[in-house]
């Protein structure tokens, strides 16, 4: 066996391996840094590695220590998975080499080596749950990744971080434990954890009461993870407290995978199962999404902090992306896949330009930026890049998504012709609290300083920062021009979960 | 050089002049050469398809493929021509004028002005060449979004103010009614190619194609068919150049373009205004033509009232591409080009006053043609060309007009194009009549004669060219006849 044929364990088993070695590194020099981002970057790699290799064959099977499947445990990675886990290895390795200024700005020396040793944990169990096709592999990589992410949210600079993080806590620890309620029914009804099996052995007890419970709490608890509305209250102050560069990292993709774990539970295992179990999916979540996205962006355009602003706009983005697979149909399911993807560029570059701003204004709110589009104009404009890809602007890669989501919803006629307004209005919302920045930014002047004190002199954000920040903006330009990459993952990925048939 | 790289050539120049010029920002000399030099540039390459467009051919080029059936490529043909060579000419004749107006009036942030220009001439080139709606669209975005920074130029609480009515109107129809009705007819139709008898037939039928047609014509909020008309008044606050080529020419000539191009290439007017459930268009623009009039007549401010005069003017357009004669469609096509040199005539006067007096509302101008003869006769010749009062440029497009409406019998039409000549009259010339008879009423406060002289040859060519066009108009007649009798 080849090296190659290993890269699918490896994309986990690096950053777990080097997390302790991190840990130990002196704290105060930037070895810490070094080594974690080199790691991300050795991920990310793999994960491109993994991508190809997804791609030829389909889906990517792999057996940990050669066991066979029902008695070991089996890695099962498809085109979604894949392309989450360039997501993920790609938000990682993105965000630390964005953000190593922010880090050292806003986070105590001391705890630096603690913090990225955390961060690859965090990392390691976002990649776990989206490659394993075990159901408590799943819970366990989730608790990896929760864990961590907590210590990381909770290193924000101001005290406010602490209670953030209860929060979070609390909620994370609900949802992942009603996960492992609805999975412990489904084992106690079919015998096997393994995702495959459990799909074949549960037609022959479909419609008993431990099912129907169980799929209840999966549900809940996954939308739980995912911040669905009205689940969604842990997410905006743990944004807004965590240091930048945890936000960066976090939006881009942890809730993402809970939405991935629901979606490919829910397809593969509840729905062909379970009598009405569709159903009842499109007609819980579409009106929590569709309430989800006006209430999101709602709230964001009355936000008068920048990132709790994103973070209200994230609810309304996974409104979104599960009202695409909440209709259970190819194109719905496409669009989601497709959103996923783009939405994670999108906020990872609005959280970038926010950080920089962040570092140079020492404030987030949107009034402290006036005159920013003069100060740091490379990132003002690349924040108006991302801007317009929120909005959908064409030529982005949100455009792209509203398109194909669009199109899923005029599929179904009746109801989707609201719907599709719906999606327009909230649109226009985006537009008005993006405005909101770029009128503060570009027309603004700055406050004047109390009498006596020496204007402020604002600098551009430093190389890397900006570097990131546009890669992230051309990235979102790319994918609006040429979608063939996510759409294509995506294409083959609903091939697998629907079937040519649907 | 082949047709399709000239093509994108004539996309890509204006931008690279804009990168140009941001570069050559601190200085301002070298940066209007280039503008200027630009805007030549431009022109060339638009002109220079005016031979092969004769000769019946229709240059392509193709970008790039998104998906199946949604590209970004071009296809040149008579209409979009026409367009294109208007807002390529009037672009060298308003930069002229811009540096005359920035200059004279001592305005902040130069660089980003020209530099947005720039954007917004690329996408109205764009939106004229575009050989399908969603190029057409991703244009037709790019312009609003460019020229916002324009409109808001001034930046200050009153000017952003009517920026964010302007943004949000035209954002709001594009995205909430434009963006579906194209999904839409993408997904009924399977394709978005502008095709001559359009793509519709067949697929879609009654009062569903009413609705989308409603769809389109109010989602192209630049059209300024009423009720979506309120951001061109509020566009007035920007510098004036601004309001001369892009909201008398650029934006609105977009919007209208975009709707004759949409009845012609995708619902096919034949097709279309033989469905039951379309015939409210006609009545819809001829009511905007009243109105917007009517609204004209009580406006103090000069400008306010041109862009009122504006929204009349284009709902001329609309209603001539919706009557079912050829010659009023080609009509409508000249229209295009007629009120566009009239109405920057009318706004390139409209700032020189202010630049040379300060003065911006209709009761301080008495008198001023004394002071400023040469603008206001430009600016009388600009008002009879509104009027439609020969040897002007009005009087062809009018004329093609009228006689689609008598050929057809509909009166309301006739009616409409009468009300609205008396109406045109009666607030264009007491304007003319003020200014020139009246005595002054309002001294200035310094002595003043003519505007800078870049402003007085940009407004004295575009009059000249008002009148040419009653005389000169064979090349563009002959074009625009090729829609209906087909290439030669």
């Amino acid at each position: 066996m080849t090296l190659s044929s290993h890269f699918a364990i490896l994309v986990v088993v690096v950053p777990l391996v080097m997390a302790p070695l991190v840990a130990v590194l002196p704290s105060r020099s930037g070895t810490p840094w070094l080594v974690a981002t080199l790691t991300a970057f050795v991920s990310f790699l793999l994960a491109i590695g993994v991508t190809q290799q997804v791609m030829a064959q389909g889906v990517l099977l792999y057996e940990l220590g050669n066991w066979p499947v029902p008695f070991g445990i089996g890695l099962v990675i498809g085109p979604f998975a894949a392309l989450l886990l360039l997501v993920i290895t790609g938000a990682s390795l993105g965000a630390l080499l964005w953000g190593r200024a922010s880090m050292n700005q806003e986070v105590g020396e001391e705890h630096q080596s603690l913090l990225y040793a955390c961060w690859l944990l965090a990392t390691a169990g976002l990649v776990g749950i989206t490659i394993t096709g075990d159901a408590f592999n799943v819970f366990v990589f989730m608790e990896i990744s929760a864990l961590a992410s907590y210590v990381l949210v909770s290193a924000g600079p101001s005290r406010q971080a602490l209670t953030a993080t209860f929060k979070y806590l609390v909620t994370g620890t609900i949802g992942a434990t009603f996960y492992l309620i609805g999975v412990g029914y489904l084992y106690m009804m079919t015998g096997t954890l393994n995702m495959a099996d459990m799909a074949d052995r549960l037609s022959q007890v479909s419609d008993t009461a431990p099912v129907l419970m169980a799929s209840g709490f999966i549900v809940l608890g996954l939308a739980l993870k995912a911040a669905l509305f009205p689940m969604h209250a842990w997410m905006p102050n743990a944004y807004r407290y965590a240091p930048t560069i945890v936000t960066v990292f976090l939006a881009a993709c942890s809730t993402k995978v809970a939405l991935f774990v629901l979606i490919r539970f829910d397809f593969l295992i509840l729905q062909p199962n379970l009598g009405d179990h569709a159903l009842l999916f499109t007609t819980i979540l579409m009106p929590l999404c569709i309430v989800a996205f006006l209430v999101g962006s709602t709230v964001a355009v009355f936000e008068r902090d920048l990132k709790r602003m994103l973070a209200y706009s994230s609810v309304a983005q996974i409104g979104y992306i599960l009202l695409g697979a909440s209709l259970v149909s190819s194109a719905g399911t496409t669009a989601a896949i497709l959103h996923m993807f783009n939405h994670a560029i999108i906020k990872a570059a609005l959280f970038m330009a926010v950080g920089a701003m962040v570092l140079r204004y020492g404030s987030s709110r949107i009034s402290d930026i006036a005159g920013a589009g003069k100060s740091m104009p490379w990132t003002m404009a690349a924040f108006c890049v991302a801007g317009l890809s929120l909005i959908g602007v064409p030529l982005t890669a949100g455009f792209m998504s509203k398109w194909f989501l669009i199109q899923a919803m005029l599929e179904i006629e009746g109801i989707g012709y609201l719907v599709v307004f719906l999606i327009l209005v909230s649109s226009l919302l985006a537009v008005v609290y993006i405005w909101k920045v770029i009128e503060v930014a570009y027309f603004q002047e700055p406050a004047s300083m109390p009498q006596g004190e020496p204007p402020r002199l604002i600098s551009e954000a430093p190389m890397p920062m900006l570097l990131m920040i546009w890669l992230l903006a051309i990235a979102n330009i790319w994918f609006g021009i040429d979608p063939s990459l996510p759409l294509g993952l995506a294409g083959m990925e609903v091939q697998q979960l629907l079937g040519a048939s649907r | 050089m082949s047709q399709s790289t000239q093509i994108l050539l004539a996309l890509f120049v204006p931008l690279i002049g804009g990168v140009l010029l941001t570069i050559a920002g601190r200085w301002p000399n070298i940066r209007e050469t280039i503008t200027l030099t630009t805007a030549g540039i431009l022109m060339l390459l638009v002109w220079s398809f005016l031979p092969a467009l004769l000769a019946g051919e229709r240059p392509e080029a193709h970008l790039t493929t998104l998906m199946p059936g949604l590209s970004i490529a071009f296809k040149i043909e008579p209409l979009g021509m026409l367009f294109a060579c208007l807002a390529s000419l009037l672009w060298i004749v308003n930069s002229v004028y811009s540096i005359g107006y920035m200059r004279g009036n001592h305005e902040k942030h130069q660089t980003r002005f020209y530099a947005c220009f720039t954007i917004a001439l690329s996408a109205a080139i764009g939106i004229a060449f575009a050989e399908n709606l969603f190029t057409l669209f991703v244009f037709y975005e790019v312009l609003t979004l460019s020229t916002y920074p324009l409109v808001a130029h001034k930046g200050d609480p009153q000017t952003i103010q009517q920026a964010r009515v302007y943004m949000g109107i035209l954002l709001a129809t594009s995205i909430g009614l434009l963006l579906p009705a194209i999904i839409f007819t993408y997904s009924v139709a399977g394709t978005l190619s502008f095709t001559p008898g359009g793509i519709l037939e067949g697929h879609l039928a009654g009062p569903a194609l009413g609705l989308l047609l409603l769809m389109f014509v109010l989602g192209v909020g630049k059209a300024a068919v009423m009720p979506v008309h309120r951001w061109l008044p509020a566009a007035m606050v920007a510098p004036t150049p601004v309001s001369a080529l892009l909201h008398a020419v650029a934006v609105v000539k977009a919007g209208v373009f975009t709707v004759t191009k949409l009845i012609l290439y995708i619902f096919g007017p034949d097709y279309v205004f033989s469905q039951a459930g379309t015939d409210w268009l006609i009545p819809a623009a001829c009511f905007t033509i009243v109105a917007a009039s009517v609204v004209a007549l009580r406006q103090t401010s000069l400008k306010r009232m041109l862009a009122y005069s504006t929204v009349a003017q284009l709902s001329y357009v609309v209603m001539a591409a919706a009557l079912l004669a050829p010659i009023s469609q080609v009509g409508a096509a000249l229209h295009i080009l007629a009120h566009g040199v009239g109405k920057i005539t009318l706004f390139f006067a409209a700032g020189a006053i202010y630049v040379a007096s300060k003065k911006t509302e209709l009761g301080q101008l008495n008198g001023i043609g004394r002071r400023m003869p040469i603008t206001m006769v430009a600016f009388t010749i600009g008002a009879l060309s509104m009027i439609g009062i020969p040897p002007t440029a009005g009087a062809i497009s009018k004329w093609g007009i009228l006689g689609g409406a008598l050929d057809t019998h509909n009166m309301l039409v006739i009616l409409t194009l009468l009300a609205s000549t008396l109406l045109n009259c009666a607030y264009f010339l007491p304007v003319v009549f003020r200014a020139f008879l009246l005595p002054e009423n309002v001294a200035p406060k310094k002595d003043h004669g003519e505007a800078p002289w870049p402003m007085v040859l940009a407004l004295s060519t575009t009059a000249l060219f008002t009148l040419a066009f009653f005389f000169f108009n064979g090349i563009p007649i002959a074009l625009e006849m090729q829609i209906y009798r087909g290439a030669p």
